[in-house]
């Protein structure tokens, strides 16, 4: 299916959040997520289905004043 | 001085972003020997490591982080950011900013008001980037919030502390109130001013990011925060408007100039 990751319409196989945090290669990076608009607990991501068209925000740490 | 009960190890509250590479920043944050970093998220790509690599770098310094909401314009984007931020960095602390003027970047105060209720009401421990206005620190305070970050003027434009009558109104009227001035702090001297007037901490990112000699110019701002805070608990004088001799005047000599008497 397609979603939009981080502005970027990418194609994966997986329906859950985490799996498809694996399948875009992010393993065990340490980044926050967002599903259409919405915070997604980390601890949370395994069970978070996510469905075709879904709009998926991956912020990592950063510089910032 | 304590923020929600953390006792800080410095007044000095230090800004990562903007330095020319991560080894500048390790330094100005050890010349600083800051009490507190602030940090932000960012999008990145699978694969990169950049963001990896900064949070490593802060851990390693051992200092207390302070994630802010940055570039959010709205109350639900802010709220948001903040929940991932406390995901990513595994504290209660947000930075708050919700901006409503982009030119000044000037605090949208009423959403500011509203996403400091929804996220003390989340738990957060919320530090919102404010103006000096009396109404909206009363309802900041009303909201949650334990400490309040006024502005010394618009973020990066090094002009010191805009409006000094304000700033010391605020201070006088929220005595017991844990504040920092954040933003528009140029040079070490607009530091000391700001624990002259009596605030209990400041906020510095791009003075000394940009600094020629970042590592110096964080050496100037712990000693000048140093100086203001020793100054401001040492009672200064009252100013006059009038000259009064400092040497008494009592026995002076007279007609030593050559006149007749």
């Amino acid at each position: 299916m397609q979603i939009t990751v981080n502005d970027e319409l990418k194609e994966v196989h997986a329906r859950t959040l985490g799996a498809i945090l694996d399948e875009l290669g992010y393993g065990k990076t340490r980044v926050a997520t967002a599903l259409n608009g919405f915070f997604v607990p980390a601890t949370q991501r395994s069970l978070k289905t996510v469905d075709e068209g879904a709009v998926l925000e991956i912020l990592a740490p950063m510089q910032g004043g | 001085m304590k923020f929600y009960g953390t006792e800080l190890s410095s007044r000095l509250m230090l800004g990562t972003a903007q330095y020319d590479s991560p080894a500048i920043l390790a330094d100005a944050v050890k010349a600083a020997q800051a009490g507190v970093v602030t940090v932000s998220l960012r999008r990145e790509s699978a694969g990169a490591q950049a963001g990896q690599a900064f949070w490593s770098l802060i851990q390693s310094l051992d200092v207390p982080v302070l994630p802010n909401t940055a570039g959010c314009h709205g109350v639900r984007e802010a709220v948001t950011t903040a929940q991932m931020a406390r995901d990513v960095f595994d504290t209660n602390w947000i930075k708050l900013e919700v901006i409503g003027q982009g030119d000044l970047l000037q605090p949208d105060v009423f959403g500011l008001v509203e996403a400091t209720r929804i996220l003390t009401e989340d738990g957060f421990q919320v530090f919102p980037y404010t103006t000096e206005d009396l109404v909206v620190a009363e309802r900041l305070l009303r909201a949650g919030a334990e400490v309040l970050m006024p502005w010394g003027a618009p973020i990066g434009s090094g002009r010191g502390l805009n409006n000094l009558f304000g700033l010391r109104a605020l201070r006088g009227h929220f005595p017991d109130v844990p504040m920092v001035v954040d933003a528009g702090i140029g040079k070490p001297s607009h530091a000391t001013a700001a624990f002259e007037l009596g605030f209990d901490a400041v906020l510095i990112n791009t003075a000394v990011a940009k600094a020629g000699d970042p590592a110096q110019m964080a050496k100037a701002f712990r000693l000048a925060c140093e100086a203001g805070l020793a100054g401001y608990a040492a009672d200064p004088m009252e100013e006059r408007d009038m000259a009064v001799p400092s040497t008494p005047t009592l026995g002076l000599a007279r007609g030593l100039g050559g006149e007749t008497l």
